[in-house]
């Protein structure tokens, strides 16, 4: 399972609480957010843009202390977050001066 | 009983007001979305609990929200608001292409007739319609595909598509209007569309009979006589009485031309409302005033409304989608602010009162009559 912590405004709109358990069928970005989509619709387009698929400008990825945003979609996510041990966090820049 | 409910965008949600027929005491509940800008948010007129909303971000893009219970409780629908086919360029600031690219939903116009067909008018210019109650929208690329589309230019606001209006017994005619291209009209359901801007004179457009470039800020009709359009332009009142092939002036005695909202009285529709705003460079109103304007002979001849506004040290400014109107006998007008308060007139605008004065900044008011 991977644990993935949203930020306030994609809770309300996911309307859930607290940190999520995806099962996912490869432990990357791309399968964790796919999985995140299919499980709450509601986020689709949110967090990556519907077109392209890639994450949104203002929206980033942390885990384990690492900034993951600049990293493909497709590479394998750190082994703490894998086993569990560590959330995904989806997080809103902080930005806007 | 009757009442009112009137549904307020704001820079950081959405409010819904309410009021028996009286207008004197309101209940507010919201926000809705708090922290979303919801630039706009209507009922539909063939199921009035039906409310949309469109709440969206710089962080978290652009979702659409639909209540089934008048306005209480939210659920997300579908957001996916992708251009058809090779989107294309149209001119940027400078003049040079720029892709069109999806940035926001500016405004929802729900069906007269079904509740599931709503059409969204969004930046960069583009009319969508749903036709499944929001699950999926599909774009009327006609409009964008028309043959001026290249040419359009933003405004200072983003090149949005901003005002949409239905006529109310033929659903082949549709018109909308785009900052800063013009007004277009459909008569077949927007599949083909074509400028009407004929007798527009935009400063700093060189060719007077220019087909596009018309900064047109908003339009309005009167159900009961849907060839007559009003319209508010970056500078001018315009009129049409023949469902926008041509337009004359109808500015008159108004202190400056310029504003953003236009609309029609409920039962007369030769009484147009407007707010004088100083000027495009300073985006409040004359004086310090707040002051709507009335016309009771479809334009030309207007008069202040005073009563109730602040007419000193008012600096704020009324956006385009933030006056209304409702059908009841007296007919009511309000205003929403950039200062965050929203204004109601229950007789037609010879008096008002706030109903609240500090919500975020109002992007968009409007108003369903109950039963």
């Amino acid at each position: 399972m991977i644990r993935v912590v949203l930020p306030a405004h994609l809770r309300a709109l996911a309307k859930v609480q607290g940190e999520l358990a995806l099962e996912c069928p490869d432990a990357t970005q791309r399968a964790v957010l796919d999985a995140l989509e299919a499980r709450h619709p509601a986020l689709r387009g949110t967090i990556r843009d519907p077109a392209t698929g890639r994450r949104r400008a203002f929206v980033r990825f942390f885990a384990c202390r690492e900034d993951l945003s600049h990293l493909s979609p497709d590479d394998p996510l750190p082994d703490p977050v894998v086993r569990g041990e560590e959330p995904l966090l989806v997080v809103g820049a902080m930005a806007g001066g | 009983m009757g009442g009112v409910r009137v549904l307020v965008g704001t820079r950081k949600g959405a409010f819904v007001l309410t009021s028996d027929e009286r207008r004197r005491d309101w209940e507010v509940a919201g926000p809705h979305f708090g922290g979303w800008e919801t630039y706009h948010l209507k009922g539909s007129p063939a199921d009035p609990d039906r409310i949309w909303a469109a709440p969206s971000g710089g962080w978290f893009g652009q979702v659409i929200q639909r209540s089934e219970d008048g306005g209480r409780t939210w659920s997300p629908v579908g957001n996916d608001f992708r251009y058809d086919g090779v989107p294309g360029t149209h001119q940027w600031y400078d003049g040079t292409p720029h892709p069109w690219e999806f940035a926001r939903v500016w405004h929802l116009e729900p069906s007269l007739t079904d509740p599931d067909t709503v059409y969204a008018g969004v930046e960069d210019a583009a009319l969508f319609k749903t036709t499944d109650g929001g699950a999926s929208w599909s774009e009327l690329s006609g409009l964008r595909r028309h043959g001026s589309g290249p040419h359009w230019q933003p405004g200072a606001g983003g090149m949005c598509l901003h005002t949409v209006l239905l006529h109310p017994t033929d659903e082949q005619r549709l018109y909308t209007a785009i900052s800063a291209a013009g007004a277009f009209r459909s008569d077949d359901g927007g599949g083909t569309w074509r400028a009407i801007n004929k007798g527009l004179q935009s400063g700093g457009i060189p060719d007077p009979d220019a087909e596009v470039g018309h900064c047109v800020h908003n339009l309005a009709m009167h159900p009961d006589r849907p060839d007559v359009l009003f319209m508010q332009k970056h500078w001018d009142v315009m009129r049409s009485d023949d469902a926008g092939e041509s337009w004359h002036e109808i500015s008159g005695d108004l202190p400056t031309d310029f504003g953003f909202p236009i609309d029609v009285h409920a039962h007369e529709p030769d009484t147009v409302y407007v707010v004088p705003i100083t000027s495009d460079s300073h985006h409040y109103p004359p004086d310090g005033r707040l002051r709507v304007y009335r016309s009771r002979t479809g334009g030309g001849e207007w008069e202040p409304l005073t009563s109730g506004l602040p007419q000193e040290n008012c600096y704020v400014n009324v956006l385009r989608d933030a006056m209304a109107v409702d059908r009841l006998d007296d007919c009511g007008v309000y205003v929403g602010t950039t200062g965050g308060q929203v204004y109601c007139s229950p007789d037609g605008g010879d008096s008002w009162a706030p109903i609240v004065r500090d919500l975020p900044a109002v992007l968009s008011v409007e108003v369903q009559t109950l039963p």
